[in-house]
């Protein structure tokens, strides 16, 4: 069953791509919606999904594919994520060609994804990430803006550079074990046999590539600008999922399952993590475009991912998934918003939107409860998660990272609450006379993400006991 | 000590085409630079018996991605010549401390006593067989990257020339 989460894609891929001259605009739009939602409703079913073997044809095209709640968050968020990329594309492209070279290339990016969080190797997880990455720049660079293609090439050369770097930390994986599968590499660095520090670099170099295509600091000089100049379904797509999959998934996949409790890869997951917190954090309040403030945010938030990892404890990868999940929603659902007023204003400039609020009701709204979780505001999902963030370091003895990761919050609340007052909050100006709220196929998934964001936060303490439970990977921790 | 030699001369020219890379100031001549340094990862690739690593960093890096950025190039406007001394004299005093960064790397790395590589890999034929046989989702990867590519190459270029015209 896990193969039709490549295989399908793919083969919708080739069949619209055949025929898609015949077919309306209508038809790739519903094959992304369908394939999306597929993966929300599969990711939530997995358990209860029969295996490959069950299946005639599927048993001989296993590849290997496995799955566990850490999968299902990711193909949870994907489908989510998806979805909403392809309601604000259908809004947002202009042409009809361009519209369906993006339903294509985010089937692609779907593919690329997919595979990436279902397997358990080291040089599949290179192949598929870079399935990911290629339909990354091609879709930050499909209107041929001159902000986008450079954008896209800055994604591209720093891509290239990360490509290095896990190819190289594969070559020595296999030099020295002739084996890259997780558990190969995590046996012989137990075990100590053979030559555990040669095999440590390797699983070193191939996390440098991580960091760079995650956007850590000092390795996020890409980020801004793919994020800020790619057209807005784009901005969404990545902004919520891509860079989540490309580097920090494979972050807590190593975590969980190759260098478990390691202390050298905790103290760098520590520091590279706080570097992005604060880093990112004041990047974020110097901004005047909303993408790009958006887009150091993420720099910011991804910090706390990764320096939850960095506690180097079960209740810290639980933190660290939590939080991706929140961060894939809440992002995506601030910069489906920030599509919506760039579709009324044709500009992202804070200046210019001053008191927007007012005319766009639900855009200022939903932009409200984001902005709250992503600061950690009580009762939103954001706020859980920072605490288990904040718990798992104190626990695991790093109160210092501990106290910092709840300063930057404060920074976080900052910079979201100066986002606000500039654009949403006052009297609009008479120039926004004429403008209305966005249309729908901006505002209903910005409403969706809205609700799973107060409904996550609300019902937290349930969250536990539910069928929902894996979204802390069943741990059944106390805190 | 013949296998030394030829590793050596490949690293030290694999160092000084990634330095041309970053340092040619035709992006041009940066392109040709960069699929020599993936040529170049192909080779090393090769050596350490991971073949499928290699033919996918020629397959992709040295010709997918370099086919790329020729794309983008001919989007772009060459700088005059005197905009090229001036882009240079600049990346002299940005990047002057690299060179002699990487120099003392080198040292340091020198200095540190690696550890005897194991024995254990398998050998050339086994690895190629394992990956040629058991890995289809590699293949599959593989695939969806070129259908990728073949997208970008229509998406960015082709239809970009038809627009102009």
């Amino acid at each position: 069953m896990l193969t039709l989460f490549v295989l399908v894609p793919l083969l919708v891929l080739l069949l619209l791509n055949i025929s898609w001259r015949a077919l309306p605009r209508i038809v790739p739009q519903a094959a992304v919606l369908v394939l999306g939602f597929a993966d929300v409703v599969f990711g939530l079913a997995l358990p209860t999904l029969p295996v490959n073997s069950e299946i005639p044809v599927l048993s001989e095209l296993h590849f290997g594919l496995v799955a566990d709640d850490l999968t299902r968050v990711f193909l949870v968020s994907i489908g989510l994520v998806i979805c909403a990329a392809a309601f604000v594309n259908q809004e947002s492209m202009t042409t009809e060609r361009a519209h369906r070279n993006f339903c294509s290339l985010l089937l692609v990016s779907l593919i690329g994804m997919n595979g990436a969080v279902l397997l358990s190797d080291f040089f599949s997880l290179y192949v598929f990430l870079e399935v990911t990455a290629i339909a990354s720049f091609i879709l930050i660079a499909i209107e041929r803006g001159i902000f986008a293609v450079e954008g896209a090439f800055r994604y591209l050369l720093l891509s290239a550079v990360a490509a290095m770097f896990m190819l190289t930390g594969v070559g020595l994986m296999v030099f020295t074990i002739g084996d890259t599968t997780f558990s190969a590499v995590h046996e012989s660095l137990t075990i100590a046999n053979g030559s555990p520090l040669l095999l440590k670099m390797a699983v070193g170099i191939f996390i440098i590539g991580l960091f760079i295509k995650g956007g850590l600091v000092p390795f996020h000089g890409w980020l801004p600008g793919a994020y800020s100049s790619a057209p807005p379904g784009v901005s969404v797509l990545l902004a919520g999922i891509v860079t989540k999959v490309s580097g920090i998934y494979a972050l807590v996949r190593i975590a969980q399952d190759v260098l478990v409790s390691d202390p050298s890869l905790s103290m760098i997951l520590l520091v590279a993590g706080s570097a992005s917190i604060v880093v990112g954090a004041i990047a974020a309040i110097g901004q005047s475009d909303l993408k790009r403030m958006l887009a150091y945010s993420s720099i910011s938030q991804v910090g706390y991912i990764v320096i939850a990892l960095g506690a180097g404890t079960e209740l810290g990868i639980v933190a660290a998934t939590f939080h991706l999940f929140n961060h894939a929603i809440f992002k995506s659902l601030l910069f489906v918003d920030s599509a919506s007023v760039e579709s009324r204003l044709g500009t992202t400039d804070m200046g210019k939107m001053g008191g927007i609020g007012a005319k766009m009701p639900w855009t200022g709204t939903t932009t409200g409860i984001a902005m709250l979780s992503a600061a950690g505001i009580p009762p939103f999902s954001g706020f859980w998660s920072k605490l288990l963030i904040v718990l798992a370091l104190w626990k695991a003895g790093r109160e210092g990272f501990a106290i910092l990761a709840v300063v930057a919050s404060v920074l976080t609340l900052g910079y979201f609450m100066v986002m606000q007052h500039r654009a949403f909050f006052g009297k609009p100006s008479t120039q926004l006379d004429s403008v209305k709220e966005a249309s729908a196929g901006y505002v209903v998934p910005a409403v969706v993400f809205a609700l799973i964001t107060v409904l996550t936060g609300v019902f937290f303490p349930l969250l536990k006991d539910s069928p929902l439970s894996f979204l802390l990977l069943n741990k059944g921790l106390s805190w | 000590m013949n296998d030394a030699i030829v590793e050596i001369a490949m690293l030290v020219t694999f160092v000084l085409m990634a330095l041309w890379a970053v340092l040619a100031t035709k992006l041009l001549r940066a392109v040709v630079a960069l699929a020599a340094t993936s040529v170049l990862v192909t080779l090393l690739l090769f050596r350490l018996d991971s073949p499928l690593a290699a033919v996918f960093e020629l397959s992709v890096c040295a010709g997918l991605v370099s086919a790329i950025f020729l794309g983008a190039i001919t989007l772009t406007q060459p700088e005059n010549e005197a905009e090229v001394a001036v882009s240079a004299k600049e990346r002299i005093r940005r990047y002057w401390y690299l060179p002699p960064l990487l120099l003392l790397l080198g040292v340091a790395l020198l200095q540190v006593a690696l550890p005897d590589v194991p024995t254990t890999a398998a050998a050339a034929d086994d690895v190629r067989k394992v990956l040629w046989t058991s890995r289809h989702l590699d293949l599959l990867g593989q695939i969806t990257v070129l259908v990728a590519g073949a997208f970008g190459v229509i998406v960015l270029f082709k239809e970009a020339r038809k627009n102009e015209r």
